[in-house]
């Protein structure tokens, strides 16, 4: 409905809208539209869209006390929601400006301590406020109207007429009859499909090659460093305690798979020691060492009570006997913690004498094969 | 053509000018007046989704905040920032931005917060909102494709949170991290090569925290923004399931319209999901990484434990035996694939499954809009309380060691009430429910048969005394009600059907006068009495036209 309707250069078509043109606006003219009521017009709508209004329960009297009442209670609500905003604001910008530092790190004051606490309280209040004033507002001065909305099952003629446009547009390409199109289009489909996926060959990683899931930093002649990096003597520690050992090599001690448990056993543990077939040289001494990675799951087994020998993996309460070759007692894990050997090189400092002979850490379906 | 401003119904004031001119160019008065008419049925369960849709809202919010500041980068810096413990300490360039993130920024700590706390009741609601429509039928056809939908989003939401606990790279995610690895390798055959993949190698490499990042910020949300519109959509097109109750078919929907009294409501619901997370955000602390300190493979903490929605894994994780099976030829399937990878496989499929599963099994096909009270469906919702007891178990079992210590009970203690629990309590979840859902139904039909228990006793002529029952309908020679359930809530108590007088108006002091509500309750009850003779008090709420809700799987009771 423009005002201005010269179109140079769109003088070919007619300005008349098509035969199909219309809908509800030749049931309804503007005359007749114009002469009804806006509540009129809103049911009208409301019936072309399947809703019919059963029931409105009007809002409460304009100037009663009910309503005097609602609107001071969602007033009072709003406003107190822009209060708690603007306090929100006042701490946020305010502190380090006219409030003290906010920074509860490195001050500590009672402010910094609030800081967070009072971010959260203010901005919590605000928006409650405002939802809760909405909802008020909703409930206690709207009318509230009961509607009813027609629900429409799928529709014969819809289906009718959109399978006949379909089928027609399938017919008309002969697909069904051209088989050569069909047939080298589903090749084309397929060989599409597999070259987008292509690209995803990038992340592929063969974890057969070289055994990495079986190897680990300790070899022949590495030193047990603690976690600060100082070799470790025989009679360093008390009987009876655990020290968390690294290979000495560079960053060993953040390796995922090294880390290891040098246990020296009190005498009776070590009278009671019975290790792993073929592993009884293994330990130096009173000393034997075990991989800190849990065969369940991979987490350092680290909570040794040594009353009991056992080793409790704290993530799913794997219990390990130290006595036993670090054999499963409880819990879900399956196999024993694997067993580092370990001597003591030229200069008295404790050495591993290879690798681990299998592989430290959860088990895997070939774990037994590599 | 003639000038507009002189056709009738033309608008004359500014607002409607524009609103003319937009939609001469949009052409969007009509469906946004179907929009504004749209009818949603009020009841406070259809809200659960809604706040699960707001608390996703929130975390892709405040999650966009974070993203300023967070460094996905696994390099070892030395930390230097404003927390004194820490300070010099070798850590991830990650874990360093996400403590700068809680000290170095000025309301950083509330907004990752904020994150986390929102993330949190996003999974719950989504799971209440699950659990609602689960209990009720809504996933029956013609929604089941909404119910797939919804279990895909759970699972990715699940997928969403174990990356984002990934990512501040502290001891506590590290070891979380170390667990998903292990659970990884534990898959036959695929799962080394899975691993290496997602990994680039052995645990734990140089790119892993990088790679969930980027799952973490944009592939896991652009997917759920994506399946949240479709399921929305659907939603909007099969309109809203609604409770059966007076006036409500399979063909229509009674309710408030969405323009203002719906739209209200939802914006009032919003804002209360944004204050209650902000609240929580600031006066409730969640996850001081500080404490935790940098990931390091050889370190853990005592009661490490996941967010509480994958405490179910976790728990199912303790309490399996230790089972590896060796197969010949030197291959094995570790123990822990099972608690893992097969039971959440086989629990998220089941449920997917579950709107199928239940069409089989009770031949019911037709198209349902009315929703069904668990008691009238006892066999699924005996199901559903055995998965939820199943389900709350295993979260139990995921703490068991914070239960052993707080309550002094031996922990392989613990670890064997939770084997035990895990197969005696479901079934007898599932009879007890069973027999409740039986009971409730008989109690239901028992009202509309004699009526409700008004506390009156009587004394007849020859001696025998009776309580009087009111009935809720019409009754035949024998005084027995001909009313037949209808699947919604029938009254048992005589104030549910105007027994007494309504309460006064006021919180403190009363804001209407009681002599005025005295005669307005008069005034009603003599329209009542008077209408009594052709009234029939359907106070069951039985749908007019036939619009009965299936008996789906309900054991028909032979009552005469």
């Amino acid at each position: 409905m423009s005002t201005h309707d010269t179109r140079p250069g769109s003088a070919g078509g007619a300005d008349t809208p098509g035969p199909l043109h219309g809908g509800p606006d030749e049931d309804y003219t503007p005359e007749q539209l114009a002469a009804m009521s806006r509540e009129d017009l809103d049911m009208l709508g409301a019936r072309y869209d399947g809703v019919e209004i059963l029931h409105v329960d009007p809002g409460p009297e304009p100037g009663s006390r009910m309503e005097k009442r609602a609107v001071r209670q969602v007033g009072w609500t709003f406003a107190g929601a822009g209060i708690a905003a603007l306090l929100f604001l006042v701490v946020y910008a305010g502190s380090g400006w006219f409030l003290p530092e906010w920074n509860w790190a490195t001050e500590g004051t009672t402010w910094s301590a609030m800081f967070n606490p009072l971010l959260g309280l203010f901005m919590g209040l605000a928006f409650t406020l405002a939802g809760v004033g909405l909802v008020l507002y909703t409930k206690k001065l709207l009318p509230h109207e009961t509607a009813v909305q027609d629900k429409h099952d799928g529709s014969h003629f819809d289906r009718v007429t959109t399978g006949a446009t379909l089928v027609g547009g399938l017919h008309n390409s002969g697909l069904q009859r051209r088989k050569l199109l069909t047939r080298s289009l589903g090749f084309m489909g397929a060989a599409f499909g597999l070259m987008l996926i292509a690209p995803l060959g990038g992340m592929i990683k063969n974890p057969n090659k070289g055994n990495p899931l079986g190897r680990t930093n300790w070899a022949e002649g590495v030193r047990l460093l603690r976690d600060n990096g100082t070799p470790i003597r025989p009679g360093d520690q008390q009987p009876g305690s655990l020290e968390t050992v690294f290979p000495a090599v560079p960053g060993g001690n953040l390796q995922s798979d090294a880390a290891t448990m040098l246990i020296r056993l009190r005498p009776e543990q070590l009278a009671a020691d019975r290790p792993k077939e073929g592993q009884e040289e293994f330990g130096y001494g009173d000393y034997v060492a075990y991989s800190k990675i849990c065969t369940h799951a991979g987490c350092p087994v680290s909570l040794y009570e040594q009353e009991t020998s056992r080793i409790l993996c704290p993530c799913h309460q794997s219990q390990f006997d130290v006595t036993q070759g670090a054999k499963p007692v409880f819990g879900p894990a399956t196999r024993s913690l694997p067993q580092l050997p370990i001597t003591v090189d030229d200069e008295g400092y404790f050495v591993a004498r290879s690798d681990y002979i299998e592989a430290v850490g959860p088990t895997y379906w070939n774990r037994e094969r590599i | 053509m003639a000038a507009t401003a002189t056709a009738p119904g033309a608008p004359t004031s500014r607002l409607g000018k524009a609103a003319t001119e937009f939609d001469d160019r949009l052409i969007v008065a009509g469906p946004v007046r179907r929009t504004l008419n749209k009818v949603f049925p009020d009841h406070w369960s259809f809200l659960l989704g809604e706040i699960a849709l707001y608390a996703f809202i929130i975390a892709l919010l405040s999650g966009t905040y974070l993203t300023f500041f967070f460094d996905a980068s696994m390099t070892e810096v030395p930390y230097e920032g404003e927390y004194d413990p820490l300070r010099g300490t070798e850590m991830s360039a990650a874990y360093a931005s996400a403590l700068d993130l809680s000290f170095d920024v000025r309301g950083g700590l509330f907004m990752r917060q904020m994150h986390h706390w929102a993330a949190l009741l996003f999974v719950a609601a989504i799971v209440v909102h699950l659990l609602r429509i689960f209990f009720t039928g809504a996933f029956r056809r013609p929604r089941e494709s909404n119910w797939l939908i919804g279990v895909v989003m759970l699972v990715l939401s699940l997928l969403m949170g174990v990356t984002g606990y990934t990512l501040p790279d502290d001891l506590l995610s590290g070891t979380g991290l170390r667990i998903i690895s292990a659970i990884l390798l534990s898959i036959p055959v695929i799962g080394t090569w899975a691993h290496f993949a997602i990994f680039n190698g052995d645990f734990v490499g140089t790119e892993i925290i990088g790679r969930f990042y980027i799952a973490h910020v944009l592939i896991f949300p652009a997917i759920l923004l994506g399946l949240i519109a479709v399921h929305l959509l659907i939603l909007v097109k099969q309109k809203h399931t609604q409770f059966p109750g007076p006036g409500r078919t399979e063909h229509n929907v009674v309710g408030n319209r969405l323009f203002p009294t719906f739209a209200g409501k939802a914006t009032g619901l919003l804002l209360v999901c944004f204050g209650v997370v902000s609240a929580l955000a600031g006066l409730v602390q969640i996850n001081p990484i500080w404490l935790w300190g940098p990931y390091n493979p050889a370190q853990v903490s005592a009661a490490s434990q996941p967010d509480w929605y994958i405490g179910f894994l976790d728990g199912s994780t303790r309490i399996f035996p230790a089972w590896d099976i060796n197969l010949p030829g030197d291959y094995t399937i570790p123990a822990l694939f099972w608690p893992t990878v097969v039971v959440a496989g086989a629990m998220f499929t089941v449920l997917a499954l579950y709107p199928m599963i239940e069409r089989k099994v009770t031949g019911d096909t037709a198209s349902h809009h009315l929703l069904q009270r668990p008691r009238d469906v006892p066999v699924r919702t005996s199901l559903g309380v055995m998965a939820l007891t199943f389900y709350f178990w295993l979260m139990l079992a995921g703490g068991n060691d914070v239960i052993a210590d707080k309550f002094d009970i031996s922990l392989n203690a613990m670890t064997w009430i939770g084997r035990i629990g895990v197969i005696v309590l479901p079934p007898i979840a599932y009879t007890l429910t069973y027999r409740i859902c039986l009971g409730l139904q008989q109690h239901d039909r028992e009202v509309l048969e004699h009526g409700i228990e008004t506390g009156v006793i009587r004394r007849l002529p020859h001696g025998e005394f009776i309580e009087v029952h009111q009935p809720l309908g019409p009754v035949d020679e024998h005084g027995h009600g001909q009313l037949a359930y209808g699947g919604a809530p029938v009254p048992k108590r005589m104030n549910h059907v105007g027994g007494a007088r309504r309460a006064i108006r006021g919180f403190f002091t009363p804001i209407e006068s009681p002599a005025a509500v005295e005669l307005e309750q008069q005034r009603d009850g003599r329209e009542l009495a008077a209408g009594e003779t052709t009234r029939e008090l359907t106070g069951s709420g039985r749908p007019s036209d036939g619009g009965r809700p299936s008996d789906g799987g309900r054991p028909q009771d032979a009552r005469d």
